[in-house]
């Protein structure tokens, strides 16, 4: 099965442990929100269309286009999902393909998932469905338009991002990795764009009720459209002024200690592993140790005790 | 295309096969965490990891070698870390010029890149191995059981389950157009870039409302065998005392890793 790996997709191993903590804090908090909006507004007949609609975002992802030289043009979908599915459900279905993708293909990594998530798969759909929500009501030209620009942004978002996690795990050097990063899919976005544009032309010719009044792309509010706008700005902004004084940028992060913050560890609760009255020994780092996995066995049994208690 | 085309699992009955999913879901992430706790250069405690990784594809019966094989996957994105090599502060190991730049590798700079990659490496084997040796429904139901919110599970469920059949639909489409569009030896296709963008959009349109219309009718069809709008699993494993012993192991050969890479 040949399936290409989008280079978005983070591995293990390259972000630390403070910046994928705070990945995955932000993208629970808005899979909660998802989660709570989807299970109250869906019905059961919802929850096979979203099934089959994350697969579907899988296959989409398989088609390509020869753009010029051996490469060719790719589907994310982020924007895609959004649009057709409205934003909280595509925000679960995108979750779902990444986990997949994950879990089964060690495309992109598992602890670092929380990072991929919120990268391809929520900052995506709300600039997807943002913009595209604000001009749901223009004409047809109006919204394809809209919808590519969205698709763009939303992969430059995803990249920015991704490059921002880099820099402050200090994996990479926000001079080199911002450029690269934001160059390349500036181009891999304008395929990504091509082809929402394509499908949504097709999807309001041949149905469109599935995008109409009354479809699920048009129930959410217009808050989104805030949300859209304003990351979309913070991308805007942000890209070009990253791309051009990465100093300035790594400079405000260092003075403000956040660099120090990202790139140093949260566990240290047992400070350089010693404990304090035996000095620093050999044997010292080995009673630190040894308290470090009894607090981890202890820990592991309660979870396990209320697992035990609720099946 | 055949359903097992995108899976992963290889049926044996080993020590690790027979392991509760849990254990293994649990384990293969704590191993990660492991990696990413331990200090950049900490060669011996990534020996230790490696060693730990090569048992435990010992365990599953599919040769030592197994997990190598596929290891280099996530490669490629090593190159994403390569600027550390010479942005760290350290004693210069090698200089060249690139165009204007001279460029000074330090070793504290490789030793970072190294650590990087080596931990990159470790942690996607041992992903390998958990779905090499648990069926990936399982993987689901221990996630599941695990906490991991029922819509997510089940939308992780279907998407799997459907997964071959939207591929092969996207593969049908794909022949559909080589069929009627010639493209020279030369990788060349017809008309201009934009003009087959748009072909590539409509064929994702076009997978979308298959998709739209194939949901209805799985609806329908889980409607007539009585779905109510909850799925059932049968597999009610409880957790032996075995079990607890195998987590203690496991957390003791971690911590070991932990102490070896802090303390040589």
């Amino acid at each position: 099965m040949h399936y290409l790996p989008v280079p978005l997709h983070i591995p293990d191993g390259f972000l630390s442990l403070t910046v994928l903590l705070i990945c995955w804090a932000i993208a629970i908090v808005m899979l909660a929100a998802a989660i709570s909006r989807t299970n109250k507004s869906l019905g059961e007949k919802q929850v096979p269309l979203m099934g089959i609609m994350a697969a579907f975002i899988f296959a989409a992802q398989m088609l390509n286009f020869p753009v010029a030289g051996g490469t060719s043009g790719h589907l994310l979908g982020g924007a895609l999902a959004a649009i057709v599915l409205g934003p909280w459900a595509a925000m679960l279905a995108m979750t779902a393909v990444i986990a997949v993708q994950g879990l089964l293909f060690q495309d992109g990594g598992l602890l670092v998932m929380g990072a991929n998530i919120l990268n391809m798969g929520l900052i995506t759909v709300v600039i997807g469905y943002g913009l595209y929500r604000g001009a749901i009501n223009r004409s047809r030209k109006t919204r394809l338009a809209v919808a590519g620009v969205a698709a763009w942004l939303s992969v430059m978002a995803g990249a920015l991002l991704t490059s921002l996690q880099l820099w402050l795990s200090g994996t990479a050097r926000l001079q080199v990795v911002i450029p690269a990063m934001l160059g390349v899919h500036a181009l891999i976005g304008i395929g990504e764009a091509l082809i929402t544009v394509g499908a949504l032309a097709f999807i309001l010719q041949t149905r469109p009720d599935l995008l109409g009044e009354n479809s699920s792309s048009a129930q959410s509010g217009r808050g989104w459209v805030f949300a859209g706008a304003i990351i979309s700005l913070a991308v805007v902004l942000l890209s070009p002024l990253a791309s051009a004084f990465p100093d300035g940028l790594e400079r405000v992060a260092e003075n403000h200690g956040f660099l120090q913050l990202a790139q140093t560890s949260p566990y240290e609760i047992i400070p350089g592993y010693t404990v304090p009255f035996l000095g620093d020994t050999p044997l010292s780092t080995v009673v630190a140790g040894l308290v470090g996995v009894l607090i981890v066995l202890a820990l592991s049994i309660l979870a396990g005790r209320s697992l035990q208690k609720k099946s | 295309m055949h359903s097992h085309a995108f899976d992963r699992y290889h049926h044996k009955h080993s020590f690790v096969h027979n392991l509760d999913s849990r254990i293994k879901v649990a384990a293969t992430v704590a191993f990660i965490l492991s990696n990413a706790l331990l200090p950049d250069g900490a060669w011996i405690a990534f020996l230790a990891a490696y060693v730990f990784m090569l048992a435990a594809n010992a365990c599953s019966g599919l040769g030592l070698g197994f997990t190598f094989r596929r290891s280099f996957i996530a490669l490629p994105f090593a190159l994403a870390a390569v600027t550390v090599l010479f942005s760290i502060a350290g004693a210069p190991v090698a200089s060249f010029q690139l165009l204007r730049w001279n460029i000074v590798v330090t070793d504290a700079g490789l030793a970072r890149f190294m650590s990087i990659v080596v931990r990159s490496w470790l942690s996607v084997q041992m992903a390998i191995l958990l779905v090499a040796t648990t069926e990936f429904p399982k993987i689901v139901h221990a996630l599941r059981q695990l906490r991991v919110p029922a819509i997510l599970t089940v939308i992780i469920s279907f998407l799997y389950r459907y997964l071959f059949v939207l591929a092969d639909e996207a593969m049908r489409l794909m022949r559909a157009r080589a069929s009627r569009s010639a493209i020279a030896s030369n990788g060349k296709g017809g008309g201009s870039a934009l003009w087959r963008a748009r072909v590539a959009g409509n064929m994702a349109g076009q997978l979308f409302l298959r998709s739209y219309e194939r949901s209805d009718r799985v609806y329908n069809a889980m409607l007539s065998r009585g779905y109510t709008g909850e799925l059932r699993i049968i597999q009610a494993r409880q957790f032996r005392a075995n079990d607890w012993l195998m987590i203690c192991i496991l957390l003791l050969c971690l911590a070991f890793i932990q102490i070896v890479g802090r303390m040589l």
